[in-house]
């Protein structure tokens, strides 16, 4: 197939993939997005005979952009700048869990110091705000105080970008010092691993320490429900232990897997290149059909 | 192995065969991050800043 993969920055994830589809044959067109334009009708950028087109951008306005402008060249693109908007916005994110019944920790969006303050206080100590853009557990606030919820609020309206005004508060979840990251390909688990810390963060980009696990049927179920919800695609999948059942905290759409590579048996890209070919076929056999 | 001098400080790094454009690394003379700007030859330039919309 012929492939394009949309990035600003090559990780080991990319390089992962960039080997396993030269392995195979594939010609793969690497588009850094940073040096192309996208017209409202064509671009610089060589996706014209491409099968499909895989979205690793680095920034999320990339990526959002970026796949919204290929699919109107009716190009396909994996993952869709639906499941990309709602994926990249924490508050879009959980609504969309909510509307299809997936657990996830209640939240309350405020656009005020004053209405933040209620929501925290609402929730009690610890609560826990959150950007509604951002990544790798970064800016993140478990609060414990009203003194420290006045500090941090204030902070924010002050210093932030207008994004920091949306103030997302979130109840906090007692899990077992650890939370589960499932890599899916629409809604079918490729691994899946959990990631430790004494810390409150356990993302493995703060250092959490990762493990294989194997999902349980209700897992299961939650991991496609999740994956549904936001229009399916490549996904990262978080959820936390709750004691007897699962929360599911958020759905990435630029998924990173190096992490998961390294912990399980799962041979992580050759299966997300399996699923990418299904989706190159897809289109061809939609084209010949047409 | 090939060679490419650090945008930062002009130390030679040893660059890895299955080197990627767009690819960052570390010199290990200033510890600046640098970004593969071409591959063959290879050039290094400095990576930029982390964007707060980075991530996955």
């Amino acid at each position: 197939m012929k492939i394009g993969i949309l990035y600003s920055r090559i990780r080991k994830d990319e390089k992962l993939l960039l080997s396993e589809l030269r392995e195979r044959g594939h010609d793969v067109t690497k588009i850094d997005v940073r040096k192309h334009q996208f017209g409202l009708h064509d671009t610089t950028a060589p996706v014209d005979d491409l099968d499909i087109v895989v979205d690793r951008c680095l920034a999320t306005s990339r990526s959002l952009y970026a796949t919204r402008f290929i699919e109107s060249y009716g190009v396909p693109v994996v993952n869709s700048p639906e499941t990309a908007e709602i994926c990249a916005d924490k508050a879009k994110n959980s609504l969309a869990l909510a509307e299809a019944g997936v657990p996830t920790p209640e939240t309350k969006v405020a656009f005020t110091k004053e209405s933040a303050m209620d929501a925290i206080e609402s929730f009690g100590y610890p609560c826990v705000l959150k950007p509604v853009v951002g990544s790798w557990g970064r800016l993140m606030a478990k609060i414990d105080s009203r003194s420290a919820a006045e500090a941090i609020l204030e902070h924010k309206a002050t210093l932030g970008h207008y994004e920091h005004k949306v103030f997302y508060v979130q109840e906090f979840v007692e899990k077992p010092g650890r939370d589960i990251r499932v890599l899916s390909t629409d809604g079918e688990p490729v691994a899946a691993m959990t990631r430790s810390s004494d810390h409150w963060l356990t993302n493995a980009a703060k250092g959490g320490e990762t493990q294989a696990f194997e999902l349980d049927d209700e897992a299961l179920e939650l991991v496609a429900k999740a994956s549904d919800a936001v229009g399916g695609g490549l996904l990262g999948v978080d959820l936390m232990e709750t004691g007897d059942s699962y929360t599911v905290h958020e759905v990435n759409h630029t998924v990173e897997f190096k992490a998961l590579n390294g912990t399980t048996d799962v041979d992580v890209p050759a299966t997300v290149v399996d699923w990418l070919e299904a989706k190159a076929s897809e289109k061809t056999a939609a084209e010949a059909v047409a | 192995m090939t060679e490419a001098e650090c945008a930062e400080c002009g130390a030679t790094l040893d660059l890895a065969d299955d080197l990627e454009t767009g690819e960052i690394i570390d010199c290990g003379t200033c510890g600046a991050e640098l970004e593969v700007i071409d591959v063959n030859p290879p050039v290094l330039d400095r990576a930029p800043e982390l964007e707060e919309d980075w991530g996955e």
